[in-house]
């Protein structure tokens, strides 16, 4: 069939190299994960201790159900804690390779970066920026076409949202001068 | 017949402009949404969740559900044509779906696998139009102790027929519980694990941490891969479809095998992704011919299509009649009815007839007319895939942060979202599984209720679990299905086999 021979190639020249020094262990995360929710369990616990775990005449106060929640989320992380420790060092796999964690990053800061524009700026301005800037700065798309898809997407989420379906977004200094 | 009656009434519901044009909007958002890398099922209904908060019930749970469908068509696509799963209940998909593809059949393997789709879902839904109606009017006598014995159980399933290690299923379970009653207790009206931040008063909103868990986590996962494809375009002519149409019957058995296996583990917490792989793997163990799978044979597209969409559908019936989601989606589903001011359970089928069955027939309509679309217009979904993803990350990332916000209005839940795009990034990577989360999440508050009230009204005497025969048989199956392991194990022991749990 002539189909078959109808190829969609797209490349990824950015990609992050198979052989990139391993950054962390799944070990190494486990473990602090484990301690994390540890922590998190103990404070939960803490608070609920404080507000009543017992009961009261008509029935289980409001902390008895989340106190013993916490109590079996610390015991699951400890084990799991403890599990990883006993578990040898030699069979650990990659978490995350250098260059995997460059490439998080360059979405994450970005979207940390988008959200506090939001609280400024409005989420339609922040997301002009953020589709227009990681297009040309991340995917090294050309500057007209990264502004022209940006444009375009935020005016179809102003009138999907704002205008056809009446939900309300964050606004900034901009959509004030315009009156909305 | 009595639910067919009703089903007419569904149809009837369903047959205005209005509704048939948003389930067209619906079905073809979804498609892009199951082919884009980076989005899925679960979080392609939740990122456009916020798109129906102004509709209708029964307008928006159509659309939604269309997305939903969609989304399992969309999977295919990108399975058969490029060797990638956009979902990971298409891998079994890729086993002889891509081999079709590299022959020059993928026009072929990708009928097959929207006439299979269709199949598996035709029958999930009538065993919901047949079923969930009875299931709730039983449900109806039902009273705190008894639901909260059928969370309880839907819980203990969870960490005891699971695959992953056990503890982290538990860690899972205990964390969504825990989070999900952060905020003011529904009981005794007193605030409890806010330490005092106000934006916490309200608790954490169920939808904005499956937008971050899901939205979120997926972007941060999808780039840390090598993002380049190849793959094949194709163009499915009239020809082509009649032809394994014609060929369908012969497998049968095969197409039957798999719906049955995808409606249990639909209803049972096992999941699509469970069913799609033994689906194909009994296709090929009950196959004349088992060296042919995986080079290409439309069976092994047939099987686990048929049982991936079968699974996802029947998923809804649990969370129909009992308001207990088999899937993560099916607890989106849930958690949108909680928006449009609905009360999940039972009570559904009483109170809200057009709702119900707007959505049966919807699903109904839905796969008929998903088919189509899919058929016509594989090649502009299949060069969606041609947009660079440094065009669709940031796009996806806005997207989510507008759902998240829209659900209440909160700048605090477009940070909450963040942080929980971290968890689950973190969690996915180290193998703790984000369904039994969600689950918790969505169902905490009401499986707490179900338990204190039961405890109000039996003096604090725990025996309430075990106070009749009904409530008494559900706690007892959810008590041995939790230790499941342990039994297995043991029993294994006993007769002298070798245990293997």
């Amino acid at each position: 069939m002539p189909e078959a021979n109808n190829e969609i190639v797209v490349d990824d020249p950015q990609a992050p190299a198979d052989d990139s020094p391993a950054l962390a262990g799944d070990r190494k995360v486990e473990i602090v994960t484990s301690l994390l929710l540890l922590a998190f369990a103990a404070l939960m616990a803490f608070d609920n201790w404080r507000i009543g775990m017992g009961w009261a005449p008509d029935g289980p106060r409001a902390g008895y159900f989340p106190f013993y929640l916490s109590v079996i989320l610390g015991a699951a992380s400890l084990y799991g804690l403890v599990a990883c420790l006993v578990r040898r060092a030699r069979e650990d796999k990659t978490f995350v390779t250098r260059d995997q964690f460059r490439r998080v990053l360059q979405v994450f800061v970005p979207t940390c970066l988008f959200c506090l524009a939001t609280q400024w700026l409005g989420i339609y301005v922040a997301s002009l920026l953020l589709v227009a800037g990681f297009m040309r700065f991340v995917g090294r798309i050309a500057w007209w076409k990264s502004l022209l898809t940006s444009c375009v997407f935020t005016l179809a989420m102003f009138i999907t949202f704002d205008v056809a379906f009446d939900v309300i977004m964050p606004k900034g200094p901009l959509e004030a001068l315009f009156g909305h | 017949m009595e639910a067919l009656g009703l089903l007419l009434h569904g149809f009837h519901v369903l047959l205005t402009f209005k509704i048939l044009s948003l389930m067209m909007v619906g079905l073809v958002l979804g498609i892009f949404v199951g082919v884009l890398p980076g989005l899925g099922g679960p979080n392609g209904v939740a990122i456009l969740l916020p798109l129906t908060f102004t509709m209708d019930p029964t307008s928006a749970i159509v659309m939604l559900s269309c997305i939903y469908w969609g989304a399992l068509f969309g999977g295919a696509i990108t399975s058969i044509l490029f060797n990638i799963p956009g979902e990971a209940w298409s891998v079994a998909t890729t086993f002889d779906g891509y081999p079709m593809a590299q022959q020059g059949r993928a026009a072929e393997a990708l009928t097959a696998a929207f006439t299979s789709s269709f199949i598996g879902s035709l029958v999930a839904v009538l065993l919901i139009t047949f079923l969930a109606p009875g299931i709730a009017s039983f449900a109806l006598r039902f009273g705190p102790p008894e639901f909260f014995a059928v969370y309880f159980l839907t819980f203990c399933s969870f960490v005891g027929l699971g695959k992953e290690e056990k503890h982290k299923t538990l860690i899972s379970m205990s964390l969504g519980l825990l989070i999900a009653g952060i905020g003011m207790d529904t009981v005794s009206a007193q605030l409890r694990m806010t330490f005092g931040w106000s934006e916490l008063y309200r608790g954490v909103n169920f939808l904005v941490a499956v937008i971050g868990l899901f939205g979120i986590s997926e972007i941060l996962l999808t780039m840390e891969e090598r993002l380049a494809l190849r793959g094949h375009a194709a163009r499915i002519s009239l020809r082509v479809v009649f032809k394994v149409w014609r060929e369908m019957p012969r497998y049968w058995m095969t197409l039957l095998r798999s719906s049955a296996i995808g409606c249990w583990l639909g209803i049972t917490p096992g999941g699509a992704i469970a069913a799609s792989f033994m689906g194909y793997n009994l296709a090929k163990r009950f196959s004349k011919d088992k060296e042919g799978f995986g080079k290409g044979r439309i069976e092994g597209v047939f099987a686990p299509e048929t049982a991936a969409h079968a699974s996802g559908t029947a998923a809804l019936l649990p969370m129909l009649a009992l308001g207990i989601p088999g899937s993560g989606t099916a607890a989106i589903l849930l958690g949108g009815l909680m928006v449009w001011g609905l009360n999940p359970g039972p009570l559904l089928f009483v109170e809200h007839k057009d709702f119900v069955w707007g959505l049966i027939a919807s699903m109904y309509l839905g796969n008929v007319v998903g088919l189509v679309i899919v058929l016509s217009t594989v090649p502009i979904f299949a060069a969606v895939l041609r947009v660079p993803f440094a065009a669709i990350a940031p796009m996806i990332v806005v997207s989510c942060a507008v759902g998240a916000y829209a659900i209440q209005n909160a700048m605090f839940d477009i940070w909450l979202m963040l942080g929980f795009g971290v968890i689950g990034y973190v969690f996915k990577k180290i193998g703790i599984p984000l369904a039994p989360f969600t689950l918790a999440l969505v169902l905490g508050n009401r499986a707490e209720d179900s338990f204190r009230l039961s405890m109000i009204g039996a003096g604090g005497d725990m025996s309430v679990f075990w106070s009749n025969g009904l409530v008494g048989s559900i706690t007892t199956l959810a008590l041995v299905l939790l230790f499941w392991p342990l039994i297995a194990a043991g029993w294994g022991r006993l007769t002298g086999s070798p245990a293997k749990a």
